[in-house]
Parts: C-alpha cells; structure tokens; sequence
C-alpha cells in the first residue's frame, strides 16, 4: 500500500517539476504571464483573461486526449497519430448535421446533443477501425492509425462537401467559449467532467487494470482470462469517445472548421502528454492523474513559446526538442547512468 | 496450395527475392501495378500509352522513389522513420536560402543536402540504435522538428532564381527510343530529369547491397530476428544504426532531387511524403515486422502508387480529396494481406 503510494507520487513529480520549471522561467522573464484580468467580452459578459485562462482553456481538449491516449499507450504498447485527423471528422460531422444541406444555416437543423451524439458514434466507428487494425490484424498501432491520418481530413472535406459551413448560432460557441455569466472557459468544465467520469469507471470498473495487464504481457493476460484483443479494441474506441468531444469543444471554438488547420499537430501533443506524465510509451502501467496534468504543461509550454513571438508553424521544432529531451531521460540505460552520477554526488542520500 | 503455385512460377523471383513470402508480396505488388497500368490505359484513353507519360510518373515521383528505399532498408531492419517529408522539406529549403540569399554554388547546396540528411539519421540513429527508444517516437520527433525548423530558416515559400540552378533544374536527359510524334507531326523526344538517373542509380546500388554484401543480409537477420542474428554474431545495434543513416542521408538526397523538381523551397513541400513512402514500401511487399522486403518491390509500389494518384487526377476527381482517400485504402488493403500472410504462416509453423 505504501509502496504503492510513494510510486504514484514518484510519477506526478515529471510534470510538476516541469511545470515549476516553467513557471519559473516565465516569473523571472515575465511576470506579468500570471496575470489575470476580469473583463467582459463582445457579448457583454463578464469572462476571465490572461495567459494562465488561456492554458486551462486550450490545455483542456488536450487533457481530454490524453485521457484516451494513455488508456491507448498503455494497452497496445503505441500510440494513435490520427487523433488530429479524427477531430476534423468529428467537428465536420457535428457541422454537417447541425447545418443540413444549407452551408448558412439561420436556424439550427438539429439539436446540437444530436448532433454531438452522431459525431460520437461516427468518431467510435473511426476508433473502432483503428482498433480492429491494431487488435485483430496486429498491425503495429503507428502504422494502423497511419492510413487514417492521411485519410482523415479529406474524409472531413468530403462529409461537408468541401464547404466551410458557418453556424451562427451564439448557443453552440458556448462549449468552446463561456456560458454568460460564467467567467471561467467552458472547456474547462467538459475537461473535469470527463476526467470525474474516467476517475469513476478506473476506480469502480476493472478496465484500468485489465489495460495495464494487456500492456504489460497480453499472452499472460488472456492465461488469466482476460482478452487481450478486446481490451486493446475497447481502448481505441474510447479515444474514439474522447475524440467527438475534443471535436465539439474545437469547432465551437470557431463555429466553422478548416479542415487542413484544424487540430493540426494535435496528436504530437496528446503524445507528449502521456510521455510528460511519466506512463511508459511502450506500454504497461499508467498514471491517469499525470497525464492529465502533463496535457496542461504541454500547454503551458505552447503558450510560453506563443508569448516568446515563436510562430506557430515553428513551435513544433521546439516541441520535438522537448519530447526527445524526455524520451531520452526515461530511457534504461540513461536512467542508470544518471542514478549513478547521482550516487557520486550525494552518496549519503542515496543511502537514506 | 498457394504457396505450390508460387514456387513453380518463382525461378525469376527466386533471384529477385528471398524468402517464399517475399516471392508472394513481390507478385502481388507487379501484378496489382501492371493490372492498374493496363486498367489506365483502357478506361482513361491513350494518354497512359505514350513512353512520355511513363516517364513523367518516374520525373515526378524520383525523391519518392530515393525516400522510399531508404524507408524499405529501416522497415527490413525492423523499424521505422517517418521524418523523410521533414527532411525533404527541410533540405529543399535550406538549399533554396543558400543558393538565393547566401549566393551559394550547387556544390554547397548539395554538400548541405548531404549534410542535413546525414545529421538526422546520425542522431536517429544513435536513439534508436544505442538508447533503444522506439523508431516511431524518436522519428516522430524529428519530423516535427524538421518541419518547425523550415519554418525557422524561412517562412514564406519561393522560387529559385539561381542561374546555374535553374540551368541544372532545366537539364533533360534524352532517352533515345521512346520519343512520340506530336500533333504537329514532330518528332518529339522522350526524357527523364536528372533525378531519375540518381533514382535509378539508388535502386540499383541498393538492390546490390541488399542482395550480395555482409551488410545487406545482416538488415534481413536483425529484422527477422534480432536476438538469432545476436547469436551469429553480427552487431545488432551497429547494423539498426546503419539502417537510419542510409534513411537519413538517402532523405538528404532526395530531398535535393525533390528541391531539383520543383525548383522553389517552401514549408508546406512533401507534406505527406513519408507516408507515401511507408505506403510504396508496403505495397512493395516490405514487411512491417521486419526481415521481409526487397527494393524492386518498392520501386514498383512507387510506381503503383503514382499511378493511382494520376488515374485519381486525370479522372478529375478533386485531387487533395481523393489521393489521400485511395492511398490509405490501397496501405489498407496491403496492411491487412501482409497480416493474414503472416498469420498463415505461424499457423504453418506451429502445425
């Protein structure tokens, strides 16, 4: 039970130490970065701003992701790299349905819990794809999930006709944006929700443990009764479910969608989220907690870099920098070899 | 049953390939690509019968070809590496800069080709080699670094205007032969661009190498089974680390052939090339699992792939819709017969 406990707290120390590092970083740099400011925006109510808003707001579809993508990571020992593309997917379904055939809707076709609800099912069938590919036909995930990240977006275009449907709806930019009166970004509360609900089902359900059992040896695993192949399906069609919501959060962010810009790079993030939160990209255990809050670091560091005037295309040379520091970090061989030149160091500490 | 009626047919395969499942990928892949050329020239005219329009598939598609060989020799080895778009872009870029902003020569530009390239497969190398990271993660990392640091040596895309460049970008190698006469009732030559010989040349020195030195057998042994190629004694690590650098410079030097093509640099160039790579070399009857493959698979899953995507584009379907639709139904589909080939034959193993 101790053990347990000084292992779970041994892993939350990569991302918070990240994250004091940032925030260090930025403090002696910049200290206006933690300011946060009550104004009101175009519709007149009242909202929060600041750097630090921003991250809770943009981090949060992030964390959304690294909840499927740990699950993911930790059952088939890969990731999936169509997370960005299946975005565009879902947020096109969400439109397609919303606007009907008319690209300027003035009413909304439908409700928008319907159409979030179509775009969970399709975003499912999508992970379900994956999921087959990876489960039953044991293509390495990467590679499996390649064929719909070069298919996803003009999958996208093709839902909609290639049209930028524009919904003007002020109701549906609430998922996105805030609800009046409430100044705190509504992602946000999507993001808690979702985090509350997978908190329940790891806590009250097997599947987290099953998933850690796959990961770690599936022949083993399927001795002791568990199917592997099940499992790892189940997770890509849960990344499924986070994707439709991600989707949701992104469109309404922009009550339009382009499909070629839209969660672009989106699935370098979710990745380093999990590798941020210490879970072993080549599958086993996992820490749900640390990945959750390594998808707000990641977004912390976006955030700093946007403020440091590093254009958006070029953050991503900065970021690959990040995950090669932290992959390199985690490994074996290194890992020995710093616990040695720790011991050097401080030998007394190494005993006690 | 199946596999009885390839070995009758494989005497020529025989010296291609290796192994029965090569021999089986292998024809697939011909047969799919000549049934697809064939299909072409019934259904969208006689365009695709002159010599000339073979030609401009190989021209347009000659840094695919180079990419995809250096991808096929990492996939045999057992890995992976998905930043030779990166790589591509990164290099034509940079070449661009250096001839038109820095007043470089074409030996500078191709020194620095070679250079790029060799430091992303030294450094990938090294990670996934001697620090045992996973190909993916290491190479998804340097595909995205490549790509931002485009964008950090030049944002906005342009033409070259260098004179020897352009000189050298316009040169056509004649190929005698396959000329055709035109409407005007002149003769017209056939003719390839220089990136095709290097191409070719590419081809033909790794198809040696994979085929008849230590080295080559070695990449087959590590990907097939690293721990019996352990216990023959060969350098697992050093051979796996070779494997990325012969793919990190081969990108180098497609990506001076690409920059050679198209003649201008820009941060948006082969966006998606690695992926046609991967999907050439699969197609091309390279396993995944490695320890399967040979490179005249993959120059013909090249070609099957550009031929798909000019069916796609002289059939006037909406090209950026429909090259990504049907180049990820076609990686499916070859996906999902290398797998129930594999599965067949551990049935056959463990019967």
């Amino acid at each position: 039970m101790n053990k347990g406990k000084v292992s779970f707290n041994k892993q939350l120390l990569i991302p918070i130490a990240a994250l004091v590092a940032l925030a260090l970083f930025n403090l002696i740099k910049d200290p206006s970065f933690f300011k946060i400011a009550l104004g009101t925006n175009s519709a007149g109510d009242p909202v929060l701003s600041g750097y630090l808003i921003t991250i809770l707001d943009y981090g949060s579809e992030l964390a959304i992701l690294a909840i499927g993508m740990t699950l993911v990571t930790a059952a088939s020992g890969g990731q999936d790299i169509s997370v960005g593309a299946a975005i565009a997917i879902a947020g096109s379904v969400i439109l397609r349905v919303l606007c009907g055939t008319n690209s300027r809707p003035d009413t909304l076709q439908a409700p928008i819990i319907v159409a979030f609800l179509v775009a969970c099912v399709v975003a499912m069938l999508f992970g379900a794809f994956n999921g087959i590919l990876v489960a039953y036909f044991k293509i390495q995930p990467m590679v499996a999930t390649l064929i719909l990240f070069t298919a996803g977006r003009s999958i996208a275009a093709w839902i909609n006709n290639n049209e930028l449907p524009i919904i003007s709806e002020p109701k549906f930019g609430y998922f996105g944006g805030y609800i009046p009166g409430v100044p705190i970004p509504t992602p946000f509360f999507i993001a808690i929700i979702c985090v509350i609900i997978i908190m329940l089902v790891l806590k009250f359900t097997t599947l987290g443990l099953y998933t850690q059992a796959v990961g770690i040896n599936g022949s083993s695993s399927r001795l002791n009764g568990i199917n592997p192949q099940f499992i790892k399906f189940l997770t890509f069609v849960i990344l499924g479910l986070c994707v439709a919501v991600a989707g949701l959060i992104k469109v309404s962010r922009l009550s339009t969608i382009n499909y070629s810009v839209i969660a672009k790079d989106i699935e370098m993030d979710a990745i380093l989220a999990v590798a941020l939160g210490g879970n072993s990209l080549s599958g086993g255990k996992f820490n749900m907690t640390a990945s959750i809050l390594g998808a707000y670091v990641i977004q912390f560091l976006t955030t700093t870099l946007y403020k440091m005037n590093v254009q958006s295309d070029a953050l991503s040379a900065y970021k690959a920098v990040v995950v090669i520091i932290l992959v390199v970090l985690s490994t074996p061989v290194v890992r020995k070899k710093l616990s040695q030149l720790g011991a050097a160091i401080l030998p007394n500490k190494k005993e006690a | 049953m199946e596999s009885q009626n390839v070995k009758k047919n494989s005497k020529f395969m025989e010296w291609f390939g290796g192994t029965s499942d090569t021999n089986l990928l292998l024809t697939i892949t011909i047969v799919v690509f000549f049934l697809m050329y064939i299909g072409a020239i019934l259904f969208q005219g006689q365009g695709f019968l002159k010599p000339q329009t073979f030609f401009n598939i190989l021209n347009a598609n000659a840094a695919l070809i180079i990419t995809s060989c250096g991808m096929s020799i990492v996939m045999i080895c057992g890995g992976i590496d998905i930043s030779v778009g990166g790589v591509v872009a990164l290099v034509s870029m940079s070449c661009a800069v250096y001839l038109d902003y820095k007043g470089g020569n074409i030996i500078g530009a191709i020194g620095i080709a070679l250079a790029i390239g060799l430091a992303f497969g030294l450094v990938q190398g090294f990670l996934v080699a001697y620090l045992d990271i996973q190909p993916f993660i290491v190479t998804l990392a340097g595909m995205f670094f490549a790509r931002g640091m485009t964008t950090i040596v030049h944002t906005a895309p342009f033409n070259v205007e260098n004179e020897a460049f352009v000189k050298l970008k316009d040169t056509r190698v004649v190929v005698p032969g396959f000329g055709s006469v035109n409407k005007l009732g002149n003769y017209v030559n056939a003719y390839v661009e220089i990136g095709v010989i290097v191409a070719i040349l590419v081809v033909i020195i790794l198809f040696v190498t994979l085929r008849w030195t230590k080295l080559g057998r070695s990449f087959y042994a590590v990907g097939g089974n690293s721990q019996s190629a352990l216990m023959l004694g060969i350098n697992v690590k050093r051979t796996k680390f070779i494997s990325h650098l012969i793919c990190g410079l081969l990108a180098g030097v497609a990506g001076f052939v690409y920059f050679m093509h198209v003649g201008s640099g820009s941060a948006s160039h082969a966006s998606g090339m690695e992926m046609n790579a991967i999907a050439s070399s699969i197609i091309g009857g390279t396993m995944l699992t490695g320890g399967v493959g040979n490179i005249i698979g993959t120059l013909f899953g090249v070609l099957s792939l550009a031929t798909i995507q000019n069916i796609v584009s002289s059939a006037g379907l909406d090209q950026a819709w429909w090259t990504g639709i049907t180049i990820a139904a076609m990686l499916c589909l070859f996906l999902v017969i290398q797998s129930v080939v594999m599965a067949k034959k551990k049935k056959l193993l463990t019967k």
